[in-house]
C-alpha cells in the first residue's frame, strides 16, 4: 500500500517535472523567435514539411468527412421532413467541431509524430550537440521554426479541411439524394454565423497547432538519444497530442459554445 | 586584449576538475594541460568519461568544481553569450560527424560560415571548396549526409569544424569502426592539418598506435582520475599498471574484468532474487 | 532534396488554398457578406417575456435578416425585458411607429424578432400631437414621417409566446365555454 502510494507520489512528481521543462522550453522557444524574422526561409522549409505534406490527407479525410455527414444528417433529417437543412448540419459539424479536431489528430499522426522523431534522431545522432558546439543554439535554429510552422499551419490546413468537407457534404446532399441546391447554401449561411462559429474554429485550431507542435518538439527534444527512446517519444507525441487535443476541445467548446 | 602569452602557455587548462553524473563521479579532481599547437591525446576504457571531457571543455555541461579555462578565459563561469563566442573558436568532430541530415555535404560545411558570417555567397563558395579540398572530398559535395560512408562523413565533419579556422579541433574517437585506409586517411589528416592550420588538437581514443604515432603528449584516464601521462614513448616505458594494461590490452589489471559484484558463490547460493526482480 | 525554389512555390500554393478556404468559410458558408452591423445603429424595445431569446438572435423584418439581437436586460422598474438589437446601416428608414414582436422559426426553431412596419404617413403630426399632449416640443420632421434611429425606442410589442401559457389559456378558455355549454342546457 505504502509502495503504491510512494509510486504514484513518485510518478506524479515525474509528470510534474516534465511539465515543468516542457515550459521551460516553451518559454526558450519564444524568446528565440525574433530571430527567425530576419529568417523566413527556415519557417517556410518547415512550413513545407509540416503543411504542404499534410495536404494530401488533410484533403482526402475532410472530403469523406463530410460525405459521411452528408449521408448520415440526411438520413436523420429526412424523417423530420428537414433535410433542407442538412447544409446546416454539415457546415456547423465541421466548422465547430470536426474541422479543427480531426485536423489536429490527423496533424499529430502525420507532422507531430515526424517532428518529433525528426528532432529525436537529431539528438540521438548529435546533430543538435554538434549545433551547440558550433555556436549555433538548437532551440533558434531547429525547434523555433518548426514550432512557428506548426501553428500557423493548423488553421490553414483545418479550413481546408472544413471547406472540403462542406463540398463533400454538396456532392453527397445535392448530387446524389436530391437536396435543393439554394437551400443547401442559402439554410446554411443563414444559420452559420461568421463569429460564432467561423472564427471559434479558428482560435480552436490554432489552439491546437500551439500544443500539438508543443508537444510534438518537446518529446523530441526530450527524447532518450537511442532508437527506442525516439520510438517512445514519437508514440508519446500521439498519445498526448491526441488526448490534450480532445481536452482542450471540450474545455473550449464550453467556453466558446456554451451560453 | 589579453597580453601576449608565451607561447608555451596552454591552450587549455584543467585544474582540480570534479565532475558527477547521477550521483556517480566522473571525474574526481583531474588536472590536465593542453599544449598550443600540440596534438593531445586522451585515452581510457570506455565509459571513463572522454566526451564528457569533451564537452566540458566546450561548455555543454558544467563542472561541479574546478577550473577549465582556454585561451585564459575561464569555460565554467562564462555566460551564455560568451560561451558562444568562444565556441566559435573551438572546432568538435562527433563520434560519428553529426553532419545535419537535411542538407547535403556542400551545404553542410557553408553552414558556420552562413550562420556566423555575413560573407558573399561566392566568397563562401571558396571557403567551402578549400576546407572539401584540404579533407580530400571536394568532388563529394553534392552528396547527401546519407550516401557517405562513416570515414567520409567523418571528414566531411572536420571540413565543417575547421570552416570558421578555429584555434582548436576536438576529435572525439575518429578512428572507432573505420577500415585501416580510411583509419590510415583520418590519421593523417588530423596530423596534417594540425601542421598547416596551426592548430592545436584533442584527440579522444583508444586506438593506442594510430593515437600514440601521432600525438605529442598522452593522458590516461581511469576510474575519474589521471593515472598516467607523457609521451608515447615514456607511457611505453612507464611502470604504471594503467599504463601497462591499457597499452597490452591485458582483460585484467587495474581496470578489473568483473563489474563490482558481490561475492560469487556467495551470489549463487542466495537464490531468487534476480527472479523476484524480474516477476 | 527538392530545391528551394520549389518548396517556396509549394508553400505559397498551400497558403493560398488554405486563405481561399477561409474566404470560402466567411463568405459561403456563414454570412460575412449578408450584414454588415458593426456600424449599424442600435435600437430597444420592452417586451413582457423575452425568454427563449439570446444575444445575437437574428432581428427580420418582411422575412429578411436585417440585424441582431446584443443586449437583453431586465428593467427593474417596469419589470420588463429591455431588448437591445443592431441594425444595419443600409436599413436606416424604417418607420419609427414599427412595432416588434418575438417569433419562432419553425415548429421548435429558435427565437427572433420580427419587426413590422407601422402606418408611417401622419408620423409627423402623431408626434407633434404627442408631444403636444406631453407638454413638450415637438421633435423636427423630415421627409414627412419619422424613422428608427440610433437609440431609438418601439413602442408596440409582443412577447414571446410561451407554449406552457397558451395550453393554459385554451384548457382555461375551453373549460369555460364548456361550463357555459353546461348551464345552457
Ligand atoms: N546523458 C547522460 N546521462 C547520464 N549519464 C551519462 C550520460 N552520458 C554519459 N553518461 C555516463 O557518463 C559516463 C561517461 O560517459 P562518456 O563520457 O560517454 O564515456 P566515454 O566517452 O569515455 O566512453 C558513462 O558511464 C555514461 O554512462
Ligand atoms: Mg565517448
Amino acid at each position: 500500500m505504502l509502495d503504491l502510494l510512494q509510486n504514484l507520489g513518485r510518478r506524479g512528481l515525474g509528470v510534474f517535472e516534465r511539465l515543468g521543462r516542457a515550459s521551460l522550453l516553451l518559454v526558450q522557444i519564444l524568446a528565440g523567435l525574433h530571430t527567425l524574422l530576419p529568417r523566413p526561409r527556415l519557417v517556410i522549409q518547415q512550413v513545407f514539411s509540416v503543411g504542404v505534406l499534410s495536404l494530401v490527407i488533410i484533403v482526402v479525410s475532410g472530403t469523406f468527412v463530410g460525405m459521411v455527414l452528408g449521408l448520415q444528417g440526411y438520413n436523420t433529417l429526412v424523417d423530420f421532413g428537414a433535410e433542407e437543412s442538412l447544409g446546416v448540419v454539415v457546415a456547423l459539424s465541421l466548422v465547430r467541431e470536426l474541422g479543427p479536431v480531426v485536423t489536429a489528430l490527423l496533424f499529430a499522426g502525420r507532422a507531430g509524430s515526424a517532428l518529433t522523431a525528426e528532432i529525436g534522431l537529431m539528438k540521438a545522432t548529435e546533430q543538435l550537440s554538434a549545433l551547440e558546439m558550433m555556436a549555433v543554439d538548437p532551440v533558434r535554429r531547429v525547434l523555433a521554426p518548426r514550432f512557428v510552422a506548426g501553428f500557423l499551419s493548423m488553421p490553414l490546413l483545418a479550413a481546408i479541411f472544413s471547406a472540403v468537407g462542406v463540398l463533400g457534404g454538396y456532392f453527397v446532399g445535392v448530387g446524389l439524394l436530391g437536396v435543393d441546391e439554394g437551400a443547401y447554401w442559402s439554410q446554411m449561411q443563414d444559420k452559420v454565423d461568421l463569429y460564432d462559429d467561423v472564427y471559434n474554429g479558428v482560435i480552436k485550431s490554432l489552439a491546437f497547432g500551439w500544443v500539438a507542435t508543443w508537444i510534438a518538439v518537446f518529446e523530441g527534444h526530450d527524447a532518450v538519444p537511442t532508437s527506442e527512446g525516439v520510438s517512445r517519444a514519437t508514440t508519446r507525441t500521439v498519445v498526448y497530442t491526441s488526448l490534450a487535443v480532445l481536452g482542450l476541445d471540450f474545455v473550449l467548446t464550453a467556453l466558446m459554445f456554451g451560453d | 586584449m589579453a597580453p601576449q602569452r608565451d607561447n608555451d602557455e596552454p591552450l587549455v587548462t584543467i585544474r582540480d576538475l570534479t565532475f558527477r553524473r547521477d550521483g556517480r563521479v566522473i571525474f574526481d579532481g583531474i588536472d590536465l594541460d593542453i599544449r598550443r599547437g600540440r596534438v593531445t591525446a586522451i585515452m581510457g576504457p570506455s565509459g571513463t568519461g572522454k566526451t564528457t571531457l569533451l564537452r566540458l571543455i566546450g561548455g555543454q555541461l558544467r563542472p561541479e568544481r574546478g577550473s577549465i579555462r582556454f585561451a585564459g578565459e575561464e569555460i565554467t563561469r562564462a555566460g551564455r553569450g560568451r560561451l558562444y563566442e568562444l565556441r566559435k573558436r573551438m572546432g568538435m568532430l562527433f563520434q560519428n560527424g553529426a553532419l545535419l541530415t537535411d542538407m547535403n555535404v556542400y551545404d553542410n560545411v557553408a553552414f558556420p560560415l552562413r550562420e556566423h558570417t555575413d560573407l558573399p555567397e561566392p566568397m563562401i563558395r571558396d571557403l567551402v571548396l578549400m576546407k572539401l579540398e584540404a579533407v580530400g572530398l571536394r568532388g563529394a559535395r553534392r552528396l547527401m549526409p546519407s550516401q557517405l560512408s562513416g570515414g567520409m562523413a567523418r571528414r566531411v565533419a572536420l571540413a565543417r569544424a575547421i570552416a570558421l579556422d578555429p584555434d582548436m579541433i576536438l576529435y572525439d574517437e575518429p578512428f572507432t569502426g573505420q577500415d585501416p585506409i580510411s583509419m590510415g586517411v583520418l590519421v593523417r589528416l588530423i596530423r596534417t592539418l594540425n601542421e598547416s592550420l596551426g592548430l592545436t588538437s584533442v584527440l579522444v581514443s583508444h586506438d593506442i598506435a594510430e593515437a600514440a604515432s601521432i600525438s605529442d603528449y598522452i593522458y590516461l584516464l581511469a576510474g575519474g582520475r589521471v593515472v598516467a601521462q607523457g609521451t608515447a614513448d615514456q607511457l611505453y616505458e612507464s611502470d604504471s599498471q594503467w599504463a601497462q594494461q591499457f597499452l597490452q590490452g591485458l582483460p585484467d589489471g587495474p581496470v578489473p574484468f568483473h563489474y563490482p559484484a558481490p561475492d560469487y558463490a556467495g551470489d549463487l547460493l542466495a537464490g531468487d532474487e534476480d527472479r523476484e526482480a524480474a516477476a | 532534396m527538392m530545391s528551394t525554389r520549389t518548396t517556396e512555390i509549394w508553400v505559397g500554393v498551400f497558403v493560398a488554398a488554405g486563405l481561399a478556404a477561409l474566404f470560402m468559410l466567411a463568405m459561403k458558408v456563414s454570412n460575412l457578406s449578408a450584414l454588415d452591423e458593426e456600424d449599424g445603429f442600435t435600437i430597444e424595445a420592452r417586451f413582457e417575456d423575452a425568454s427563449g431569446l439570446k444575444v445575437r438572435s437574428p432581428v427580420t423584418m418582411a422575412g429578411v435578416r436585417i440585424g441582431r439581437v446584443v443586449a437583453i436586460e431586465f428593467d427593474k422598474q417596469s419589470l420588463q425585458a429591455v431588448v437591445r438589437m443592431r441594425i444595419d446601416r443600409r436599413y436606416d428608414t424604417l418607420p419609427a411607429d414599427s412595432s416588434a414582436s418575438i417569433y419562432t422559426a419553425g415548429l421548435l426553431g429558435e427565437k427572433y424578432v420580427g419587426l413590422e412596419p407601422g402606418a408611417g404617413a401622419d408620423e409627423c403630426e402623431e408626434a407633434a400631437l404627442e408631444a403636444e399632449l406631453e407638454g413638450r416640443e415637438p421633435e423636427p420632421c423630415e421627409g414627412g414621417a419619422r424613422v428608427l434611429r440610433d437609440g431609438a425606442r418601439i413602442k408596440i410589442t409582443q412577447g414571446s409566446l410561451v407554449l406552457e401559457k397558451l395550453i393554459a389559456r385554451f384548457v382555461s378558455q375551453f373549460l369555460e365555454s364548456g361550463g357555459k355549454k353546461e348551464a345552457a342546457q
